[in-house]
This record gives structure tokens, C-alpha cells and sequence, in this order.
């Protein structure tokens, strides 16, 4: 079963992480890396990404005109996601045994477990 | 390059909508057709639901290793119910692709106008994984 | 003298797969490494058979090319522990074709599929490495078809080699005693892939390996070797009575459509008569088993030529006899549907009622799903579309989220 694994943030937190001391921020990737090789090794990882920073994201709610209507607004204190794993796993304890894993990596940050819907039907 | 687009979950009862059967028939016939269509432009990397959040779990470690699984979600919270990554060739058509997700058809026909947040992505895998 | 590669190419080189790991696998008494170099060797043969044709003996090739690839691996392995005298009795190994093909036993491939389906691997690590060294698909394939990056399902099937070694089987078929306790595995390893397969074969999008089919021709392959025991056939018979309805299960919008409002003109007849007589044949051996009697209840619904026609009393009474051989939750949701079937709809739904005290269904949709369906024959259809859409909100599958969700829009009415 494939879950996704959020980890989102607040501008305001995204600023002191990056104020972090350089070494912290260098140990604290290792163990994001560590974690991502772990599970192709388990053979349980499917993605993994880092999205960029939120002042280049749109809002995009349909068109006027013909153009799309945009607006990059994210307000100082309104979360957004910072990142996400894909995992095929075969339990969803499983799944938040990883998201564990990720977020004592990460200052125990609460990672969003959410399970994939699938195009199959078994019926 | 690559951006993901992603969709907020309708708040409504359990997250199920209740339109007029010829309504919800059309929203699934457009995403059927949407999906399609960036399939065959070459424009779709990967298209996912997510399951209702009414399974969503916040996880946090536990001072044993073992995962807490009860955290609660703040009331206001807005849940991811799908996204796609796409492979365009400028951002403009980026938020093109995304005012069409957002202008899917709802109750009466009407576009829903949702609004969806459109993020970059790396292209390969980030540096140093694997 | 090579021949033409053409459509019936690929399915002799899979065939050829298990026979040739095999005869490497027991030359040189290293499984793992074995599979490796047959992987190698297959993945060659892809490549190079399509343009050059294929060889007179495709399956001598197979094993000269897998041998080399062992012997590479040999060497890269002594010089990384600089046993150089090792070399002499390593190279012994590499016997010549002939004296291979002679060792060869017709048995090898149950060995590997009892190897591979070892109770030591996970369900999807066996369902990787069998796929992989007994149906002959490549990683890519294999990858490809659970919807995983290649380098995950590289992994999964190398910790399904590294389990193998650890739990020391050996590769030698195991004896009738042991066989009668390890079959069990291996013939769910296969239902497992023959569900993957038709549970994403509805809809038309996304290109992927048709695993329905694959199992089919394995268990096929399993019970042209073992071709006593009943429930290999009764297995194969669900396999065929259970694809045959493929066709009719997608509608023109990729929309579900559910038993009882397909098309049957549309369900294979061919694979229904094999699959009925199939099961005709291995119930008349006595023992009656899991997969003989799933098959039976197929065989009830494919006899029947509509919907109405369906003899729910005999499935009421298959579903009673499962629920005393394999009780499950999913047993006991089947059997109300029966036999609301058969007494009713109020009957059905007390039947319901004892379900939700199990922890195992309680939240589960298919729960509510089935209340929803008995609500509406009752004429309850507030609690229906109520019992539809919480089921539309819990099941993970988006065809089965869309049929609910219609359901409960078409009786809110438009």
C-alpha cells in the first residue's frame, strides 16, 4: 500500500531552521539521507522531495479572460508543505514507524500520514 | 521543468459530495478527461488521490521509538486530496494546466474554481539520495 | 541456424526462465548468484534476440551466457577475497553444455517456486522474487507493474535472496510431507499476483505488466507439475472463472460495473468452460479445499446467463460450508449478501449487524457498502445514501469511490 508522508512548515519556522548553525543543518540532511537510503534498501521507497521555497508558489484559481488568475499570497503564519516521502508499504503501522523515524530527524516536527487511493478495484 | 500541483479536499460531511448524479458525473468524466489529455501532450509525470482524510494520521516519535499516532489536527486545517507533477516547459503553462484543474465542473455544472497551489520541483532526484 | 523473433518469442524465453536458473542454480549450488546471472542472461536476450533472431538452442544459450555472468561474478568475488586457489575448483563448476542439459531435472522448477514462496519472505518480496526467477519478467518489468521505482524492486528481491540464504533451504524439492505444508504458500503467493493483476486491470490507462495473466501461466505451469492435487486446479479454475468477467467489469467512461449489471456477453466463455471443468475435475477428488470452493461460487455466477438467473441458494450454501472451512470477515460479508439474496434483504442486514462488533470490519467500506446495497432493496434509502457515501469516504480505491458515490447520487435523485 503506498502512503504519502507530509512534512509541512510555517514561513516563520523555515527562517529559523535556515538560521540554524551550518553543522546542524549538515547533520540534519545526513540523517534525511540516511533515512531515504534505508528505505531502498527495505525496498519500501518510492519518491522522496524538497519543494521550493513558497515565495515562488501560485495560488491558481480558474480563469478570467482566458488567463489564469494567480495569487502567491502566503500568509507568515499559514502552513505549507515543506516536503513529502512516497512509501509502498505493507502495513499502515509501517508507515508511521518511517514518519516516526522522519520526524525525530526533524526536531519531532508531526508528519502527515495519508494513504494513497488507487486506480484498482479488487471487485 | 517539473511542478506540483496540488488540490485541497471540498469540506462536506465526510468529504463526500452530495451534487445531483449528472454533476458528480461530469466532475469525474473532466478529471478523467484532464488527466487524459496532459497523458497524451507528454505534460503528465504522475496524477494521485489520497485518501479521505478522515484516516489521515500526525505522527510524531515517541520517546520508545515507537511512533505516537494521535496527534490532532488543528481545526482549521485544509487536507492535500490529490496533486500531479508535471513536465512543462515554461510556468506559464503551469498555471494554465492549473486554472483548468480548478475550473472542474460541480453542483450545476458551475467551475468549482479551487484554488490550487502550484509548487517547483527538482527534476531528478534530489542531490546525494540514493 | 536462428529463427525470426516473433510473438510467440517472448513466451518461450519466459518459459525457458526457471528451467535455465534451474540447471545454473544447481551446477553451482549458489542460488542467489544464479538468479543474478539469469536476470543478466534474460535481459541479454531481450536485447539481442529481437534484432539477431533467435538461436537454434535458446535455452543452451541462456545457460552459456548465465554461466559466464557466473563465472564473473566468481572471479570479481575471489579477487575481492584474494583466494587465488580457489580458482582451480571454482572453474571445475563450469562443466560443458551438454553434461548442464543432462543435469538438468524436469522438477526444477517447483523447487524454485517452493524456494521462492520460502514462509522465511515477506508476501511482496516473494511475489518480486517469483516473478522474477520463475516467470522470467525483468526487474523493470516487475517494478513497472507495482507501480515502484526499478532500484526498490531490485531490493526487494535481493532481500528475498539474502532471507533464502539465511533460512538455509536448500535446492532440492522439498519432500510429500513438507510439500503438503509449504504448498499453501506458494499458491497464495500466486493468488496474490493474479489479484494485483485483475484488481488494476480495470480501465485502460497506464501500460502495466498484465500480472493476472502471468499468474494464470504460472499456476498453470504448477499444475502441469503437480497434477494430483486438487487445489493447484481449483486455484487455477478461480484464476480463469475470475478473468473471464474481466471484460465486462469496465464501462466506456473506466467506470465499475458491478456483477450484477454487467454485460455477460461480454465474459470469455472459453476460459469459463476450461475453469468449470477444471474445478469439476479436482472436486471429484475428494478433498475440498479453499480455493475449490472460491472456484465453485465462480462457477454459480458464470453458469448463470443473467443476473437473475443466479442460483444464489447453492452460493448461499458454498458460502456457509467456507465460513466453516476458512472463516474470515470478508467470508461472513459475502455470506449475508447470499443470503439476503436468498431470505431477503431485513434478513441480510441482522446477518450485518454481528459484523460490526469486529474490530476487523467495523470501519472497514465494504461493510458499509453492502448495508447501503440491503438498505436500498428495503426501501430505506436515506440510511442507503448515508451508508453509500460513508462508504465512498473510507475505501481507498477510486473506481469503487466513484460507483459509491453515484449510487448514493442516484437515489438522492437528481
Amino acid at each position: 500500500m503506498k502512503y504519502i508522508l507530509l512534512m509541512s512548515g510555517t514561513r516563520a519556522g523555515v527562517e529559523a531552521y535556515h538560521a540554524w548553525p551550518k553543522q546542524d543543518i549538515e547533520a540534519h540532511m545526513a540523517v534525511l539521507h540516511r533515512i531515504n537510503r534505508d528505505l531502498t534498501e527495505s525496498g519500501e521507497f518510492v519518491a522522496t522531495q524538497g519543494l521550493a521555497e513558497p515565495k515562488e508558489a501560485k495560488v491558481v484559481r480558474g480563469e478570467k479572460n482566458g488567463l489564469p488568475v494567480t495569487d502567491g499570497i502566503f500568509p507568515e503564519s499559514k502552513e505549507f508543505l515543506l516536503g513529502y516521502w512516497i512509501v509502498d508499504v505493507p502495513t499502515a503501522e509501517r508507515a508511521y514507524a518511517i514518519a516516526g523515524r522522519i520526524s525525530a530527524a526533524s526536531v519531532n516536527m508531526p508528519i502527515e500520514v495519508r494513504q494513497f487511493a488507487t486506480r484498482e478495484s479488487k471487485s | 521543468m517539473k511542478y506540483i500541483l496540488m488540490m485541497n479536499t471540498m469540506k462536506a460531511g465526510h468529504g463526500v459530495p452530495s451534487w445531483p448524479k449528472k454533476d458528480l458525473q461530469a466532475h469525474i468524466a473532466f478529471m478523467m478527461g484532464f488527466n487524459k489529455e496532459l497523458h497524451e501532450r507528454g505534460e503528465l509525470v504522475s496524477a494521485e488521490g489520497l485518501s479521505f482524510p478522515d484516516q489521515a494520521k500526525l505522527v510524531r516519535a515517541g520517546k520508545d521509538g515507537q511512533p505516537i499516532t494521535d496527534g490532532i489536527f488543528p481545526e482549521s486545517k485544509e487536507f492535500l486530496a490529490g496533486f500531479w507533477i508535471i513536465d512543462v516547459d515554461n510556468p506559464q503553462r503551469a498555471y494554465e494546466i492549473a486554472a483548468k484543474a480548478s475550473a472542474a465542473p460541480g453542483p450545476g455544472g458551475v467551475p468549482l474554481n479551487m484554488p490550487i497551489e502550484v509548487r517547483q520541483v527538482m527534476s531528478g532526484p534530489p542531490p546525494d539520495m540514493l | 541456424m536462428t529463427k525470426k523473433w516473433d510473438a510467440t518469442s517472448e513466451h518461450l524465453l519466459r518459459e525457458l526462465a526457471p528451467q535455465v536458473l534451474g540447471a545454473v542454480a544447481r551446477r553451482f549450488r549458489d542460488f542467489s548468484t544464479a538468479e543474478d546471472s539469469v536476470q543478466e542472461a534474460m535481459i541479454a536476450a531481450f536485447t539481442q534476440w529481437p534484432q539477431q533472431g533467435v538461436p537454434e538452442n535458446p535455452r543452451g544459450w541462456l545457460i552459456q551466457v548465465a554461466c559466464r555472468r557466473m563465472m564473473d561474478h566468481v572471479r570479481s568475488e575471489i579477487a575481492r577475497r584474494e583466494r587465488e586457489t580457489t580458482v582451480a575448483a571454482e572453474t571445475e563448476n563450469l562443466a560443458s553444455l551438454p553434461e548442464i542439459e543432462a543435469d538438468m531435472d524436469p522438477d526444477d522448477t517447483l523447487i524454485l517456486l517452493f524456494m521462492c514462496c520460502h514462509p522465511a519472505l515477506t508476501s511482496s518480496s516473494a511475489i518480486a522474487l517469483t516473478l522474477r526467477a520463475v516467470g522470467g519478467l525483468t526487474t523493470a518489468e516487475i517494478a513497472n507493474a507495482f507501480l515502484v521505482p526499478e532500484a526498490t524492486m531490485a531490493q526487494r528481491i535481493s532481500r528475498a535472496k539474502q532471507a533464502i540464504k539465511t533460512s538455509g533451504a536448500p535446492f532440492r524439492l522439498p519432500s510429500p510431507q513438507e510439500r503438503a505444508g509449504r504448498l499453501p504458500a506458494v499458491l497464495h503467493v500466486l493468488y496474490l499476483i493474479f489479484s494485483e493483476g485483475y484488481a488494476s486491470s480495470i480501465g485502460s490507462h497506464l501500460q502495466r505488466f498484465d500480472l493476472a495473466r502471468e499468474a494464470i501461466r504460472l499456476t498453470r505451469n504448477t499444475k502441469t507439475l503437480l497434477p494430483e492435487n486438487a487445489e493447484v486446479a481449483g486455484l487455477l479454475a478461480l484464476m480463469l472463472l475470475t478473468d473471464a468477467r474481466r471484460a465486462a467489469r469496465t464501462g466506456p467512461d473506466e467506470e465499475l460495473i458491478p456483477l450484477d449489471k454487467q454485460d455477460r456477453s461480454l465474459w470469455d466463455r472459453v476460459e469459463i468452460s476450461e475453469g468449470t471443468e477444471l474445478l469439476t475435475a479436482a472436486l471429484a477428488k475428494g478433498s475440498v479445499g479453499l480455493y475449490q470452493l472460491q472456484a465453485a461460487i465462480a462457477v454459480v455466477h458464470d453458469e448463470a446467463e443473467r443476473a437473475e438467473e443466479t442460483d444464489w441458494p447453492q452460493i448461499l450454501a458454498l458460502y456457509e460450508l467456507l465460513n466453516r472451512v476458512s472463516p474470515s470477515p470478508m467470508v461472513t460479508l459475502n455470506h449475508a449478501i447470499a443470503a439476503a439474496m436468498v431470505h431477503g434483504p431485513v434478513h441480510g442486514l441482522t446477518l450485518l449487524r454481528a459484523l460490526d462488533t469486529d474490530p476487523r470490519l467495523a470501519s472497514h467500506y465494504r461493510l458499509a457498502a453492502v448495508r447501503a446495497h440491503l438498505l436500498e432493496r428495503t426501501g430505506d434509502y436515506e440510511a442507503a445514501i448515508e451508508h453509500y457515501r460513508v462508504a465512498a469516504a473510507r475505501t481507498t480505491s477510486i473506481p469503487e469511490r466513484n460507483y459509491l458515490m453515484t449510487q448514493a447520487a442516484r437515489l438522492a435523485g437528481d
